[in-house]
């Protein structure tokens, strides 16, 4: 890590706290024993920080040693020594791109590349003070490689088109919807999961058990359970369709097209391997659009009920 | 359970206390162990790593400064563990971290200050390659401002913290830190603030590197060419030990040597950097005013100047001794204007309250300095042990921080580096409730009065009620004398050992200076107010070119501490030897040599020859007990008889006046410190600064 | 495969509502009363029996790390910290129980305050984690308005639970510096003895606790130890939640029965190694933090602590990296020494300098530019870090290198080769047997 200094000229003479991060100030010093309050330190100067956009400044950092009653050259060094610290200025967003193995591993670096055109040097603020990023340690969401963190947010599973994507529209002003950015629900893998699908562990029978096992005094452990008795699976009832034209790509004619080849629901297209998508390529008349266009990423997000996910990360489509 | 444990070190079998880290546990049977970080007078820190040693059957080699003994575990059969302090295995542990530690300190040895009394140095002969592995680039430190005492050369940092453990547990004031983290964590004071300690300069010998090095000292000598001297502090009453460093006829340095009894090993800055007041502003040969102009005269002029100003009758002359003398010249002064017939002599300041009872325990520190560590309830009472006597002050906080020590304050609130109860301002306080309470269950009370608490009208009065509190609130009792006075001159409780008060009838200091005597002789008196002198004809004898010689019609050059061996007593009443380390200063005399000149010259002659010979007189005849027969020795707990007697009743009572600052600056408190370049900066700093210590 | 009956994290996707009421459906605060009635021996002899290791990535047996707590409360009270500052690269797991399945946890910190007699638990969660705060704070809240805990709840033990925060530093995963760092002062790690146990938070007896081992207390309690203890080898026992990153097809985190072979894990769950198993070349078994092991000792290798300790490796947070032939290894490891530089607390000599040392030789042999003996040189360092730290970190930077050199040695010779032989005419230098 750098070395790590404040910047006095940005930080000006003076900090107060907003009005209304007195209540969060004194839920903090709740938390701690009264002759512990030091134990503050941490999160008060991380609520100094959001009121001092996004940086910790010299005054506001003295402002939280004199209301926690400590020596300055103590909170100095706690300032120093946590890296979420920032001891000068940055955008409205700050980009935290983590740059540890995990998501080397999976492009990481060509991240840094999107950063570095698009915002510029590390620690660099944009000339409309919108956009600024470093690169960062390890950031706790490895399965989602690569991932950044803008301000509060999590966005996983970036390429290089999506991040870019997403600093435009923060740029631009626009929301950006954060977790990951393919089609996969949080740390489950892309495209679904086939475990935790059992509907006695949802519909509250786990919370019927009568007593204790092992209880003291009790004689041996019971003997395991009986396996429990295998239920056929129902016939599927055929779903009902679904309107394809929120996939961006599908109007009205491919929808028509779709419909007859019996294609009826998000799911089907979600489950299109390489082969389908190419003969039905061939049906249609054109080559790798599917691809370039992402029907298969798009339903399946469709087919998860992620709809505000895939409006802001793929259009509304041209229903 | 047995509060010993037995070890196997390095094949000698061995038992200790179970308390004791490894690392003293090994020096019992004489192994060395290299240390960076460790030191016994702080926190263990046992962050360089360099103290390793093996135990066998343990998977890592142990920091032997942090391991406690009883800790360890004996072997399966029983046996006492095997610890191992030498062999390849430590051997290759402690060469590695060495190797570490020079990665990326620099090779600038023959330019840094700490060469030759290097730690790094010594052991990197020790443990060190021959060569480097490290092909990279050497890490490089922004340098830092620590003030005008501490110079920075932060490259050189190994990181070991002691210099951030010791202002932050033994000075008490918070002020460096360790920021950033891993390799680039730097030592700093907060945005490189000036250090605002009395203490700052210990940090600079318990650097182990050249990293904090003394800045009035930079690239002035290397150490293998000074010359040491053992002697003793004179800036305060605590008589710390001292070890001064000379080169020449120039004091080159000042550092601290180790009394357990009165400094530990730590220095007060004032004392540690006052050496350049040696030099500066000296009277080097005698002056005599002539129209209203002081000029240079030979010593046979000068004496006769002096005999014609003290042929004005015995009762015209008035003799006050300053706070800097030592005992040798104050006896030597007492006997020759005693054979004159002079009465009108004093060494305490004006105002002063106390000294004639006769009772010696009442103007000593009876619990002794050491004492503050078995006290657990301390009362100081008009003074401010943080000025007055710094380091002594390091001793009460650390007390208080082992958790043993309450302290109250009656005086000035001020900041004492540790938490006090205040019960007021003024004497009236001394009779409260809140004050018996404090003492309440107290085992070893200790009450301390400054001596400017009894230096004020009602000072009398003041010394009898705190007489009878201690008596009262069993500070007083068989092994336990816990009633002390703290002085702020290292002269003072000589001179009153050796009877420099007013004999019977005599005029007592502010008496002499109010104009009424026709001759006034100042020995070194330059803290006394000059300003009411009216045409008294002065005759200063002393160091410096300060306050008292520039009033003085006749000036008699005498030597400073740093080149007499000389006596003094310190707070306590131990009596004490500084040591020549220079020659005094062109003509200067030794102060008591200047007497027996005198005596010659009145044909009075004194009955000693030498300074032995005085030394013989003051000690007394063999199986005397005189406050001078026995040196290094502070009486103690064997004040506790005198202090027993009733108290002597007090003409007057008590006042409500509150208690005043002994010391205005303290880095200014005396001629030499006030002709110390050095200290007119700590000064100008301290007072901008309007810290803790400038303020009183 | 681990059947969905035996899940204990049954919202680990988020795909069901963390809320209270969704939370005892699943099963969460089920019984919880009569777990604590039983008392501090009964808990801990039924943690012990079921043979539940830390998850934080050491393995030390849970109940009997409780057991180390003072058997009454003298002076000082006792505290249990949960450390939720899961900074370990390749390591997500806790994350997901904190958003997802946060009365878990709640619920977990309860029984183990009771264990170990404490009425105080902090849960310390790292400071990029906002999301997942949140979540469990408002949990916590709805926990109080439960009064499911707090003082005089309907469980019957007081209990005070604090969500803190930290500020971006991966030492704070370690237990001492976590302590530290909760005291309002750098996570720099203690010396060690005191251990925690006697004198930790604010100089208390204090246990620390990984989130995953707290949160399945309670469902090991209802089920049964032998139920838990049923799941992997002997000494391995439980389910665990594995994360798997790098070079998968389809990375994930899952929850699956210790023991499980990597084979199965990744192809039941990850849908196999990006471009087939032929194309596997190393993993990372188990957080950054150990040493990787090559393809062809892990393919079908137990994920385990005992064998993948027997591989020089270690399960640590059951964080699998997994790199593919395509992967530059010294890249990656550089990376990692990369990250333990930044990371290191600057406290200890030979993590301090030795990490900055270790990091900057890897980035020349990255290019190859270096010298063979230095292979030898930097596992010397590597050595001489190892072991004569304060904390494991020292040990943490050490190893991976260990495991590179170990295995790929021929790798970065081939890297040095490549960048010396075209230049050494150039420059001059004689390449002597190399």
């Amino acid at each position: 890590m750098a070395l790590r200094r404040f910047d006095l000229d940005a930080g000006g003479s003076s900090f107060a706290f907003k009005p209304e991060t007195e209540e969060k100030i004194a839920f903090w010093r709740g938390k701690y024993p009264a002759d512990k309050q030091r134990s503050a330190v941490i999160p008060l100067l991380w609520l100094a920080q959001k009121d001092n956009n996004g940086w910790l400044s010299e005054p506001a950092m003295r402002e939280v040693a004199d209301r926690l009653e400590m020596p300055y050259i103590r909170v100095y060094e706690v300032a120093t020594f946590y890296t979420m610290f920032r001891l000068q200025p940055v955008g409205k967003f700050h980009v935290q791109l983590c740059g540890t193995t995990p998501c080397q591993l999976r492009g990481a670096e060509d991240l840094k590349e999107v950063c570095t055109k698009e915002i510029g040097k590390p620690m660099h603020v944009t000339d409309d003070q919108r956009l600024s990023w470093e690169e960062v340690e390890c950031l706790g969401a490895c399965v989602n490689a690569p991932m950044v963190q803008i301000n509060d947010d999590y966005f996983e599973d970036l390429t290089p088109e999506t991040l870019s994507g997403i600093l435009s529209r923060l740029r631009n002003g626009a929301d950006a919807k954060s977790g990951p950015q393919v089609a996969r629900v949080n740390s489950a893998p892309e495209g679904g999961t086939s475990v935790l699908t059992d509907p006695a562990l949802y519909d509250g029978s786990k919370s019927r058990l009568a007593e204790l096992p092992n209880l003291p005094g009790a004689a041996a452990p019971p003997p395991a359970p009986p396996p429990a008795p295998k239920v056929e699976p129902e016939a599927p009832k055929p779903p009902p369709a679904d309107d394809l034209k929120r996939i961006n790509g599908i109007g009205p004619k491919f929808e028509q097209m779709l419909l007859d080849m019996g294609v009826r629901t998000f799911a089907q297209i979600a489950g299109w391997s390489q082969e389908t998508v190419v003969s039905i390529e061939a049906k249609f008349g054109f080559k790798d659009r599917i691809d370039r266009e992402k029907w298969v990423a798009q339903a399946r997000m469709l087919a998860e009920g992620r709809i505000d996910e895939h409006d802001l990360i793929f259009g509304r489509g041209k229903d | 359970m047995s509060d010993t444990f037995k070890l196997n070190i390095d094949g000698q079998e061995v038992e200790v206390p179970k308390a004791y880290t490894l690392m003293q546990a090994c020096e019992e049977v004489g192994a060395e162990i290299p240390r960076f970080c460790y030191h016994e007078r702080l926190s263990v820190a046992g962050n360089c790593r360099m103290c390793l040693v093996e135990w066998e059957g343990a998977p890592k080699p142990l920091a032997s400064c942090a391991q406690i003994v009883g800790d360890l575990r004996p072997n399966r059969d029983g046996s006492p563990p095997v610890i191992r302090t030498k062999g390849a295995y430590v051997e290759k542990a402690r060469n590695g971290v060495m190797e570490f530690l020079l990665i990326n300190h620099p090779l600038d040895c023959p330019i840094c200050d700490q060469g030759g009394e290097c730690d790094l140095q010594d052991q990197a002969v020790a443990y060190g390659r021959g060569d480097s592995r490290y092909d990279e680039n050497k890490r490089a430190v922004e340098d830092k401002n620590m003030g005008p005492l501490v110079k920075t050369i932060m490259t050189r940092c190994i990181q070991c913290t002691r210099c951030v453990r010791f202002v932050a547990e033994v000075a008490g004031v918070e002020e460096i830190g360790m920021i950033s983290r891993g390799e680039t964590a730097e030592i700093t004071t907060y945005l490189e603030k000036s250090l605002t300690s009395e203490l700052s300069g210990n940090v600079i010998d318990l650097c182990p590197v050249g990293a904090l090095t003394s800045k009035p000292y930079a690239f002035n000598a290397r150490p293998w060419e000074l010359r040491k001297t053992s002697s003793i502090d004179v800036m305060d009453a605590m008589g710390a030990a001292i070890r001064i460093d000379s080169k020449g006829d120039a004091v080159m340095r000042i550092l601290p040597e180790t009394n357990e009894d009165v400094n530990e090993e730590w220095l007060s800055d004032k004392s540690r950097f006052v050496w350049d007041g040696l030099a500066r502003q000296r009277l080097d040969r005698p002056y005599v005013r002539r129209n209203g102009k002081l000029q240079a005269v030979s010593w046979p002029e000068a004496l006769d100047a002096v005999k014609a100003a003290l042929s004005v009758g015995a009762d015209q002359i008035g003799v006050v001794a300053g706070d800097l003398i030592e005992a040798e010249q104050a006896k030597a002064a007492l006997d020759f204007f005693r054979s004159l017939g002079v009465k009108n002599t004093d060494c305490r300041p004006a105002g002063a309250q106390y000294g004639l009872s006769g009772v010696r325990e009442h103007y000593l520190l009876n619990p002794t300095l050491a004492g503050v560590e078995e006290s657990d309830a301390l009362l100081l009472i008009g003074t401010n042990p943080r000025v007055e006597a710094a380091v002594w002050n390091a001793r009460i906080r650390k007390s208080w921080l082992w958790g043993k020590l309450k302290v109250g304050v009656i005086g000035p609130v001020a900041d004492l580096t540790y938490p006090y109860e205040h019960f007021g301002n003024s004497p009236t306080a001394l009779d409260s409730e809140a004050v018996r309470a404090f003492f309440k269950g107290a085992t070893k009370p200790m009450i301390i009065i400054g001596e400017a608490a009894v230096c004020r009208s009602d000072g009398e009065a003041v010394l009898a009620a705190v007489l009878g509190l201690a008596q009262n609130v069993g500070a007083i009792a068989e092994g336990w004398a816990g009633y002390g006075m703290l002085h702020t001159a290292a002269g003072r409780v000589g001179a009153l050992d050796a009877g420099f008060v007013p004999a019977q009838g005599g005029k007592s200091t502010g008496q002499i200076l109010d104009g009424s005597v026709k001759t006034v002789v100042l020995l070194g008196a330059d803290e006394v107010d000059l300003s009411r002198l009216g045409s008294s004809t002065v005759i200063y004898v002393g160091t410096h070119g300060d306050a008292g010689a520039s009033r003085a019609e006749i000036v008699l050059p005498c030597a400073a501490y740093s080149e007499i061996s000389a006596t003094y007593v310190n707070t306590e009443g131990r009596v004490q030897m500084t040591t020549r380390a220079v020659q005094p200063k062109g003509e200067a005399r030794e102060g008591w040599a200047i007497f027996r000149a005198l005596s010659g010259l009145f044909g009075k002659v004194l009955l000693y020859d030498t300074a032995d010979e005085l030394r013989g007189v003051l000690r007394g005849k063999d199986g005397e007990n005189t406050p001078f027969s026995g040196r290094g020795y502070a009486p103690g707990a064997k004040g506790f008889a005198a202090l027993s007697a009733a108290v002597p009743a007090s003409s007057g009572a008590i006042g409500n006046e509150p208690f005043g600052r002994s010391i205005d600056d303290f880095y200014l408190s005396n001629p030499v410190a006030r002709a110390s370049r050095t200290m007119a900066e700590c000064s100008a700093l301290a007072t901008s600064l309007d810290t803790a210590v400038a303020a009183e | 495969m681990l059947q969905d009956k035996d899940r204990i994290f049954t919202n680990l996707y988020g795909a069901h509502s963390p809320e209270l009421e969704a939370a005892k459906k699943r099963g969460a605060w089920h019984l919880t009363k009569e777990m604590l009635d039983l008392g501090p021996d009964w808990l801990c002899d039924q943690i012990k029996a079921s043979g539940l290791r830390g998850r934080g990535g050491a393995g030390f047996p849970t109940g009997l790390k409780w057991t180390f707590m003072p058997k009454e409360v003298r002076d000082r009270p006792h505290y249990l910290v949960v450390n939720a500052d899961e900074s370990e690269p390749g390591t997500c797991k806790d994350r997901e129980i904190m958003r997802h399945d946060p009365h878990l946890l709640i619920e977990g910190c309860m029984v183990a305050s009771r264990a170990m007699r404490a009425h105080k638990c902090y849960v310390y969660i790292r400071g990029e984690y906002i999301a997942e705060r949140h979540a469990l704070e408002k949990a916590v809240k709805e926990a109080y308005e439960a009064r499911l805990i707090g003082q005089n709840n309907l469980n019957g033990w007081d209990f005070d639970l604090y969500v803190h925060h930290g500020a971006g530093a991966y030492i704070c995963g370690e237990e001492t510096a976590l302590l530290e760092s909760l005291e309002g002062k750098k996570g720099q790690p203690r010396l060690k003895p005191p251990f925690p146990a006697n004198a930790g938070l604010y100089g208390c007896p204090t246990t620390v606790n990984n989130v995953e081992s707290i949160a399945v207390v309670p469902t090991i309690l209802r089920r049964g130890a032998q139920w838990f203890s049923a799941f992997g080898r002997p000494n391995n026992s439980g389910t665990k939640l594995f994360c798997i990153s790098g070079h998968v097809n389809k990375p994930c985190n899952v929850e699956e029965e210790m023991s499980i072979t990597f084979r199965e894990l990744i192809e039941t769950h990850c849908g196999g190694i990006r471009g087939g198993w032929e194309n596997l070349k190393a993993v990372i078994p188990g957080g950054s933090s150990v040493p990787m092991v090559p393809a062809e000792q892990i393919m079908d290798a137990y994920m385990d602590f005992d064998t993948l300790r027997d591989l020089k490796s270690g399960l640590g947070t059951a964080a699998v990296i997994v790199m593919d032939k395509q992967t530059d290894l010294i890249k990656a490891i550089a990376r990692l020494a990369y990250f333990y530089k930044h990371e290191s607390c600057g406290q200890c000599t030979p993590c301090r300098e030795g990490t900055g040392w270790m990091w900057r030789v890897l980035e020349r042999m990255v290019k190859g530019e270096a010298t063979h003996d230095e292979i030898d040189t930097l596992l010397d360092v590597t050595k001489q870090v190892e072991g004569h730290t304060i904390c494991a970190l020292g040990d943490a930077a050490a190893w991976p290198i260990q495991g590179l050199i170990r295995h790929f040695r021929h790798e970065i010779e081939d890297r040095i080769n490549r960048y010396r032989l075209p230049r050494a005419m150039v420059q001059g230098a004689v390449i002597a047997a190399e």
